[in-house]
């Protein structure tokens, strides 16, 4: 039991290296295009509410926790009840997540017309820069997202185990391996809010926005 | 068993360390420290990153071949990263070569 605890444990590991080269290509593309369009980006990156990036990153932490709290349950040997409620409450904690996000973040950016290929139409300085920005911007949350989306999927399976009594002490992998996805879908998160949101000069706009 | 538990009050800390680490980065952005803001906030992410990783994820009770493979993955993405940016920002160190015909004086003196 030990070494196939180990083994799924190390593949989902594997997966998870496969998944840093996936949005790596998207950081070291983003990386080069800062460095050659640094003051467009710095513009667009002024554009978004940072306020929003901010609360979901707590929001996505949380989830981190309450996942944690899910397996913990399971490995302490608590009742189903007990691993039911965290595992739900991490599914809510992401929902809203998303929520925030699409109902919020990207319907304010359609609004202000700042969604590349649907109706772009910020005049300011750097423009064609800052349409690359927002490019990234709606590319990087939204791979981000449909993770997000997919870690829903898993969440709601682990529940519908956990409801018939598949977990134990003994026995409690499939969450074990799911809380990895899930904590570094939250990782990815970690990144793109400062990438995005925060290392565009937000000192330049005289406090608060 | 395999697993080891970790207990909760170190998943509550790490919680609100990375609770705390956010609104310091979030703030930090509003102050002009020149080039330091990219610095800060990078090193602000990857002590979040680590957090997560050691506790949440329980790297810190992992065997050493999940964190070499680990490891592994981050030496690759630092590759791509070092590699496309060594192009990317040295291209203008060098000129273009020109028409081989700018070569002839050089070469009639060589040759002469």
């Amino acid at each position: 039991m030990d070494q196939q605890h180990e083994a799924g444990n190390l593949g989902m590991w594997v997966f998870l290296v496969t998944e840093i080269m996936f949005f790596g290509g998207l950081f070291a593309c983003y990386t080069i295009y800062r460095a050659l369009h640094l003051e467009a980006f710095e513009t667009g990156s002024r554009l978004l509410e940072v306020q929003f990036g901010a609360a979901n990153t707590a929001v996505l932490i949380g989830s981190s926790l309450t996942m944690a709290l899910a397996i913990h349950a399971a490995q302490a040997g608590k009742r189903k009840s007990h691993i039911i409620f965290y595992l739900i409450l991490t599914m809510i904690l992401g929902a809203l997540f998303l929520g925030l996000k699409f109902t919020f973040e990207w319907h304010h950016d359609y609004i202000e017309h700042l969604v590349p290929g649907f109706g772009f139409a910020y005049t300011g300085p750097y423009a064609p820069g800052v349409e690359m920005f927002f490019c990234f911007y709606f590319f990087m949350t939204g791979l981000h997202a449909l993770h997000m989306i997919v870690g829903l999927g898993v969440l709601t399976v682990l529940t519908i185990m956990a409801a018939r009594g598949r977990f134990s002490a003994e026995y409690y992998y499939p969450l074990e391996v799911s809380g990895l996805y899930w904590h570094f879908v939250d990782i990815v998160w970690i990144f793109l809010f400062p990438l995005l949101y925060l290392i565009g000069g937000r000192y330049a706009m005289g406090g608060g926005h | 068993m395999s697993g080891h538990i970790v207990p909760v009050r170190i998943y509550l800390g790490v919680f609100l360390a990375l609770l705390a680490l956010t609104a310091l980065t979030t703030a930090v952005a509003f102050y002009d420290l020149g080039k330091w803001n990219t610095v800060a906030a990078l090193a602000i992410a990857v002590t979040k990153m680590l957090l997560v990783i050691l506790f949440f994820m329980h790297l810190k009770y992992s065997s050493g071949l999940t964190r070499l493979i680990l490891l592994a993955g981050f030496f690759w993405f630092a590759l791509l990263v070092a590699l496309t940016l060594s192009d990317e920002l040295t291209r203008n160190w060098t000129p273009p070569p020109g028409p081989w015909s700018a070569l002839l004086p050089f070469l009639h003196r060589l040759i002469l």
